[in-house]
């Protein structure tokens, strides 16, 4: 059996939960696993929607305490679904929850792990996982000697791929009580902005910007193409931007389909954690900079006239 | 308080990184090797535990005699011993949890600090495993931490925002960028650290739950164009993306 893991937050399942299911989905018709869902919380919406992505059998684990994360109480539930269905690869997204769940979870099912998987080459007798390291500087081919089997997967990255709707079984186990040893007592939400990590557009600003205030031409722009707002660390290290959206080495390694780089010189620890996103728009005054060595288009000019006309150009395109 | 400290040694961020001759790690060969610079955070956060609390700070490494310069740094910047987990194999992130919780449980700590990742491989996951294997408690990612008795409040970074977790010792702490401000050791810490003791103790992983069959650098992509010097290159730009590239 191949089990994948829910994410939810506030009922909600997560983008890359529909991406983890299709690919346990499609692992399972090559390997001829069954495949399982798991999900911790009390309330969902559109649980129904897994359907439409191939799944056929969910375990709804409810209780009010499992609405916020716990990790001990997580761990403790996804084992025991794992150990009774004798689930031999069990996939989760690489996510802040994912990352801190799945590891515990590999513990208790004496289980190899690896984590923020960019491929996944299922054949009948093998799994191999790609996974950049470094960074990004680098990739690695790894794979597990283990009989069970923990693989994170990096969101934006695997296909979440509609099928035929099949008849989904949702088992709603009720636990009584659930092991609250470590618990979320509250969630502190960032002001309404999107998240680099999980954006499929990202509007970095760099040195070039000048000036904190100058940060509102990338908030502009990236209102005018729904992305979310990245930062290099030189800007982040200034104290303009907040840590959460630095890009990079010490930061977060993205892979959204568009990013756009302004004023961003383009040091090897920001293209390490950016250069895998799928097209690369760099904005910079110095035409030899190191972010055009990365960039599918380039404007080589003053970011203080081409971000307002790029904004404007967008808004008025979509009006 | 019995606090530990876990800290890699990692080629520093600047290097450009090459393949090894095995095609299975990277050259080590002329890069500059420096402290994780998340385990920085966790230092400071250690130092300012012990501070609060009393107590002292064994930090702790896997790795061979080089990894004593990330040691002395940490002792450097408050850390009262160091114990160097001595073996030159090739670990995965299961082996060296392993190794970390053996020398956790037999020194009793009640509070263990590493960085929420190593900037080598990525993972991310070793206190997570540590924890696990010791039945400690655990907060990733941390970006504040407050302790109070033996009950443990942190706020941990996710998508969009921050959890606030509560747990109990003992617990194992994932530093993040943001948990504090890393103080320079002065000229005096640093000559105090080399009188410091770190302790050899050899150490065999056993067997490897994963296997690297390859390391690779990634595809370069292929050079992009310059479409412009000025605005005047917007509608190109905006053109391209619509048309060629199909992503807005």
């Amino acid at each position: 059996m191949i089990l994948a893991f829910i994410e939810q937050r506030d009922g909600v399942i997560k983008k890359v939960s529909y991406e983890v299911v299709s690919k346990a989905v499609a692992s399972g018709k090559i390997t001829g696993e069954k495949v399982a869902a798991i999900f911790c919380g009390n309330e969902v919406s559109g649980i129904d929607n897994l359907a439409g992505y191939g799944l056929e059998k969910l375990y709804f684990m409810k209780n009010p305490d499992l609405n916020n994360y716990s990790s001990s109480a997580y761990s403790e539930l996804v084992s025991k679904i794992a150990n009774q269905i004798s689930a031999k690869t069990v996939l989760f997204g690489n996510t802040a929850m994912g990352k801190d769940l799945a590891p515990r979870v590999a513990v208790k099912l004496s289980a190899g792990i690896i984590t923020d998987c960019v491929e996944l080459e299922v054949s009948s007798d093998s799994i191999k996982a790609i996974r950049p390291a470094f960074a990004g500087k680098a990739r690695q081919v790894v794979s597990l000697r283990t009989p069970v089997k923990v693989f994170t997967l990096r969101p934006n990255v695997f296909k979440a791929e509609t099928g035929s709707a099949g008849n989904l079984d949702i088992e709603t186990i009720t636990e009584n009580s659930v092991n609250l040893a470590s618990k979320v007592v509250s969630v502190k939400k960032s002001e309404g902005k999107l998240d680099v990590a999980e954006a499929d557009i990202i509007v970095s600003g760099g040195r070039g910007l000048k000036e904190a205030a100058n940060f509102n031409l990338i908030e502009n722009l990236a209102e005018a193409l729904g992305a979310a707002v990245g930062a290099s660390r030189a800007v982040v290290d200034a104290g303009w931007r907040p840590h959460r959206e630095q890009v990079g080495q010490t930061g977060k390694t993205v892979s959204p389909t568009l990013y756009v780089a302004c004023g961003i010189s383009g040091a090897i620890q920001h293209l390490a954690g950016m250069s895998s996103s799928k097209y690369i728009v760099a904005i910079n005054k110095d035409k030899d900079a190191p972010i055009f060595s990365v960039a599918d288009y380039g404007i080589a000019g003053d970011v203080f006239e081409i971000i307002p006309a790029l904004t404007e150009e967008l808004k008025k395109q979509s009006n | 308080m019995k606090i530990a400290v876990c800290v890699s040694h990692v080629p520093d961020t600047a290097t450009k990184i090459k393949i090894g001759a095995n095609n299975k790690e990277i050259e080590k060969t002329g890069v500059t090797f420096i402290i994780n610079p998340y385990d920085e955070f966790a230092v400071e956060e250690a130092v300012r535990t012990k501070e609060k609390f009393g107590g002292d700070i064994t930090i702790i490494s896997i790795g061979d005699d080089q990894n004593k310069e990330t040691i002395r740094k940490a002792l450097a910047m408050g850390g009262d011993k160091g114990v160097l987990l001595k073996t030159a194999e090739a670990l995965d992130s299961i082996s060296v949890a392993k190794l970390l919780s053996e020398e956790i449980k037999a020194g009793g700590f009640h509070i263990v600090f590493m960085g929420k990742q190593s900037v080598d491989y990525d993972n991310s996951i070793t206190g997570q495993l540590t924890a696990a294997m010791l039945d400690y408690n655990c907060i990733s990612v941390c970006v504040s931490l407050s302790i109070e008795d033996s009950k443990v409040t942190a706020e941990r970074e996710i998508e969009g925002g921050r959890e606030v977790v509560e747990t109990s010792l003992p617990v194992i702490i994932t530093a993040q960028k943001g948990l504090n401000e890393p103080r320079y050791p002065s000229i005096k810490n640093i000559m105090d650290a080399k009188r410091k003791t770190i302790e050899d103790k050899p150490v065999t992983a056993g067997e490897i739950s994963s296997e690297v069959i390859e390391m690779r650098l990634p595809q370069p992509k292929n050079p992009g164009r310059i479409i412009g010097t000025d605005k005047s290159a917007v509608p190109e730009l905006v053109r391209l993306l619509k048309e060629e590239a199909k992503v807005i």
